[in-house]
């Protein structure tokens, strides 16, 4: 049996789209109340890594264990149906970069949808959670309006809630401050220190250095599909130990001090 | 004039019965041709090439193919196959597989323009199989694609009118024995004409139920 204060196991990933290897043999873990910040140019495998993790990619090489339990793979070794990788699916909530909330709802019943509808629990108890979620991002206000009037860090705090609903083990977070204007960026970030301060288990691909700098509690560096360097933020960013690493923190460096990010 | 429409009129029983028939078919081969046009349009997006071009040849050619003909080839063409429908059936099918190939490029071209994420969120989220179906791609594709398929179900309301050729007794059938009955052929045509319209305002209506609500969600 394996540890399960290990929320995220991941063995040895590796994936290919066609001649590309996008992933190679990637191993980490994630303890229980971790935040964990995936940095790393783009075209690192970033993304990629992260939605193997909830199989929305399907790994060519390795194993992710889920407090313990194999995703994607049953215990007899036969690649899990439909059925039974959804029901692991509902225990890893999901952040998109570009929010990916469902139009036809509201607000609300955006937040009410997978936990009646999966998780099959009462109505009532989660359209009180769900309220109580978006009183925390501070979104009340809007329960009943529709996404498409929101603007879009009003959308990714709703996106956040969405995946609190459920409920889940661990948090995965695909750059979900990328497609904001930047004086939008700063509510998300709000909700997301927020959540990190609280203990929830997380894994965030971001390029917001100022934040993987504070909240992270480990930053894992990917460059070309390999982790090149994983550690403290402090370590990471004060002390990097390669070449690679210290090209990278100095041009966002550069950027930040050009008025980019 | 006054007194053709009294004519008509007297006959009110035989029109409304038409009327009532006409509404029957096209509920049934619109609901039908839509169910169709579901099951179509995955293959008709289908990565196995050999599946997407039978379909993309079905669905070309019905488009090619003028109503009228199609409906004189079931009911006329068919019994020489050996295969003998009557009129109801002859016309039900003719209609249903005719608009199931425009209701499934209809779909397709909804279905092509949603965005990707959503569904990867419902699929992130638990949802598989038919919930997700139901539950995230089926609403707002029906948002986006239903002013047109409400066009499409007033085609179906006026290629129903065709069927008259086989004696299926819909609404033009109807007026086309007030006429011949009574010589009165203004009266019941345009007597006729104004039923379908309101027929059409019906769905119309619908129509513009269902832009209303996607207008507040866009």
């Amino acid at each position: 049996m394996r540890d399960v204060t290990k929320v995220l196991d991941v063995v040895g990933i590796s994936k290919h789209f066609g001649d590309l290897e996008v992933l190679r043999d990637i191993s980490f873990q994630v303890q229980k109340g971790e935040t964990v910040c995936v940095l790393g140019p783009s075209g690192s495998g970033k993304s990629t890594l992260l939605r193997c993790i909830n199989w929305l990619e399907r790994p060519d090489a390795g194993q992710i264990y889920l407090s313990g339990q194999e995703i994607g793979v049953t215990a007899g070794g036969v690649v899990m149906g439909d059925r039974e990788l959804s029901h692991i699916r509902t225990h890893i909530g999901m952040v998109f970069q570009h929010f990916a909330l469902w139009p036809h709802l509201t607000v609300l019943q955006n937040l009410m949808e997978a936990p009646i509808q999966v998780q099959k629990r009462p109505k009532a108890e989660v359209r009180e959670e769900a309220l109580a979620l978006l009183a925390k991002v501070g979104l009340s206000d809007k329960r009943d309006v529709f996404p498409a009037k929101l603007s879009g860090g009003q959308k990714q705090r709703v996106g956040i809630a969405r995946a609190l609903a459920m409920k889940p083990d661990l948090l995965l977070f695909d750059e979900p401050t990328s497609a904001l204007d930047p004086e939008l960026v700063g509510e998300v970030l709000v909700v997301m220190r927020e959540l990190a301060r609280e203990g929830m288990t997380m894994v965030i691909v971001t390029h917001e250095m100022g934040f993987a700098r504070e909240a992270a509690t480990r930053v894992l560096f990917l460059d070309h599909g390999r982790v090149v360097e994983t550690g403290s933020p402090e370590q990471f960013f004060s002390r990097p130990e390669t070449d690679r690493a210290r090209q990278f923190i100095q041009r966002y460096a550069n950027d930040a001090a050009n008025g980019r990010r | 004039m006054i007194h053709d429409f009294g004519i008509v009129w007297s006959e009110r029983s035989l029109l409304l019965s038409g009327l009532g028939n006409t509404t029957i078919l096209s509920i049934l081969s619109a609901v039908a041709a839509l169910l169709l046009g579901f099951m179509l349009t995955p293959a008709l997006m289908s990565k196995q090439a050999w599946l997407s071009w039978i379909v993309r040849g079905f669905v070309d050619g019905m488009r090619c193919v003028p109503f009228l003909l199609f409906a004189y080839i079931v009911y006329y063409g068919l019994p020489s196959l050996g295969l003998r429908l009557d009129n109801w059936t002859s016309g039900l099918l003719a209609l249903t597989i005719y608009n199931a190939a425009y209701m499934a490029e209809i779909l397709r071209g909804a279905w092509a323009s949603q965005p990707r994420e959503p569904i990867e969120a419902g699929v992130a989220f638990g949802f598989s199989n038919l919930s997700l179906f139901r539950r995230i791609v089926l609403p707002p594709l029906l948002l986006a694609a239903g002013p047109v398929i409400g066009n499409q179900i007033i085609q179906i309301v006026k290629d129903s009118a065709f069927l008259t050729i086989i004696a299926l007794p819909e609404l033009t059938h109807a007026a086309a024995s007030i006429q011949s009955r009574h010589y009165v052929p203004f009266a019941a045509f345009i007597t006729a004409v104004f039923l379908y319209w309101g027929l059409c305002l019906v769905i119309e209506a619908g129509v513009t139920t269902i832009d209303r609500l996607a207008a507040a969600r866009r």
